[in-house]
């Protein structure tokens, strides 16, 4: 049962993920982009709550904070805060499908059963559900782009790599959520995903900037995976850009990699005999 | 169903503290999974506002000689605002989703409706235990506050009641929607496009004098308005205004509205 005709790959019994086929990948985001068809108003709903957070701080509380320094420039509240928002859209547009919903794939519906028993294999289940939440999260974030664009919040032409950095923190978030939801064992476990999000969401440098914390604080804070979308969005879209904002961008494939070879192999113990 | 057959009530235990009994049997059982809504989010968003943002706003406002807040800190500002706000959400939380199971899915009412409890007395006990939740969760709030150094009155007391007196005003008018509804397919559609917006846009993060007129009015209307402008009032020691009797009382009636139409959508579900 299940092992592979072919010989398997050098490597592959370091990962599974080895044995990823693209094309076979894509079948499952194909499979989402059909369920959602049906349900597209969960997805349209879920991109006004960063929409309301923006307008209330441009209108509101902007005025009570004033400028902000920014790579030794003052600039706006509201320049500083968006570029957060941008990469918690991309966070929350990720971080549902991974974790509620795969859970409930993979427990209730036992959708990977029925999908291992067809010549996809662990590695295509991960990369499809993966690549799907980067999808969901890449709806968000060109939205929310051209929202803030909209505002006059989007300021230098380096910010068309927002989107790439943004499918950076919705990968992470996708695979971080399914090797993490892989270990839940009930729907009360999963509590703990919306307990790790909202600090992420309040405390990831989102709102002010990390020289609030005392040192050891913001050192730990400095290695979490939504400050680094944050301080990436907010450097490219400000134009304030320097060769640090790549240690950025390598902690998230980092941390993304090790989510897909934990997520990929816990399936693997979970779904094949 | 005919009074009839119905047992001689006892008058010391009214029928609808029977239907709180059995929420709160179930409670005991689940109260885990709500412990991260009623008290952790509540101190988080406390902590990352009040101190955290706090600290750029206190700097902003005492650079320009701004008392845009009425000269108290961003933390003693929005400690009320939070409060107000929490209530509201977990009221609409629990307005929906549990309520529709009650229904629905664990269906504890259809099985309550077959003992002599009426619709009146299911609906009663449920507010009591919402009412009862509220009064803890801003307890503890309140003691997060004194605890922050966001408490600068003994009125601060009176925030309970007004916590569960928003929790009310929003509760009852979900409840009743609720009893209309098979499906939850419209209650992330709530959250989203009425919790949200008036969270952020009811005076509970920056005076909602900074609005536009138009959108100011429209706030003004809003409960949530209410509900953060009395807290507020409680916690910062101004109670004693006729702000405040307007407050409660427009908070009070749309408890009561709701609750009268709450008796009418339970009636039509539960009585057949």
């Amino acid at each position: 049962m299940g092992a592979p005709a072919r010989a398997l790959p050098a490597g592959a019994r370091l990962t599974p993920l080895l044995l990823a086929r693209p094309r076979r990948a894509l079948t499952l985001v194909e499979r989402s982009v059909r369920v959602y068809k049906t349900k597209w108003i969960y997805i349209v709903s879920g991109f006004f709550e960063p929409l309301f957070y923006l307008l209330s701080i441009n209108v509101g509380l902007s005025h009570l904070v004033g400028s902000v320094e920014l790579g030794g420039h003052p600039v706006s509240y509201a320049r500083f805060v968006a570029p957060g928002l941008l990469a918690t859209s991309a966070m929350n547009g990720s971080i549902l499908d991974t974790t509620y919903n795969f859970f409930f794939k993979l427990k209730i519906a036992k959708t990977f059963q029925s999908v291992i028993a067809t010549p996809l294999g662990v590695a295509d289940i991960t990369f499809g559900e993966v690549g799907w939440a980067v999808v969901r999260g890449s709806i968000y974030s060109v939205g929310f782009l051209v929202v803030m664009a909209a505002f006059g919040l989007v300021t230098s032409p380096w910010a068309v790599l927002d989107l790439p950095a943004t499918m950076l923190v919705a990968l992470c978030f996708a695979s971080l959520g399914i090797a993490a939801s892989s270990y839940m064992r009930t729907w009360q476990d999963l509590s703990a995903v919306s307990l790790a999000v909202l600090p992420f969401f309040l405390f990831s440098g989102t709102f002010y900037p990390l020289s609030v914390y005392p040192h050891p604080v913001a050192l730990v804070i400095g290695l979490t995976p939504l400050y680094q979308g944050v301080v990436l969005c907010r450097g490219l879209t400000n134009g304030i850009v320097d060769p640090g904002l790549l240690w950025h961008a390598a902690l998230l494939v980092a941390l993304s990699l090790a989510g897909l070879a934990i997520a990929a192999r816990r399936l693997g113990r979970l779904l094949t005999p | 169903m005919s009074a009839l057959s119905l047992p001689r009530r006892d008058r010391a235990t009214p029928l609808w503290s029977r239907a709180l009994f059995g929420l709160l049997v179930q409670y005991r059982r689940t109260w885990r999974s709500s412990v991260e809504m009623n008290f952790i989010y509540p101190v988080l968003y406390l902590s990352a506002m009040g101190i955290g943002l706090g600290g750029l706003v206190n700097r902003h406002l005492a650079a320009s000689h701004a008392a845009a807040l009425g000269g108290v800190s961003y933390l003693a500002f929005i400690a009320p605002g939070i409060l107000a706000s929490s209530a509201m959400q977990i009221s609409t939380q629990e307005g929906t989703w549990p309520i529709l199971g009650r229904f629905k899915w664990e269906r504890t009412y259809l099985a309550m409706a077959q003992t002599p409890l009426r619709a009146k007395d299911i609906l009663t006990g449920q507010l009591a235990f919402v009412a009862l939740r509220q009064l803890m969760t801003s307890a503890v709030f309140v003691v997060m506050m004194w605890a922050f150094g966001a408490l600068t009155s003994p009125e601060a007391l009176v925030a309970l009641p007004v916590g569960v007196l928003v929790g009310l005003a929003f509760a009852t008018p979900c409840i009743a929607f609720t009893a209309t509804q098979e499906t939850d397919a419209g209650f992330p559609t709530i959250h989203r496009l009425i919790v949200i917006p008036l969270f952020l846009f009811s005076g509970s993060f920056f005076p909602i004098t900074q609005l536009p007129r138009p959108l100011q009015l429209l706030a003004m209307a809003t409960p949530l308005y209410h509900g953060v402008a009395l807290a507020r009032a409680a916690t910062l020691g101004h109670l004693a205004t006729s702000a405040s009797v307007g407050h409660a009382g427009y908070l009070l009636a749309l408890a009561l509205f709701g609750a009268l139409v709450a008796r009418r959508t339970f009636e039509r579900r539960l009585v057949r």
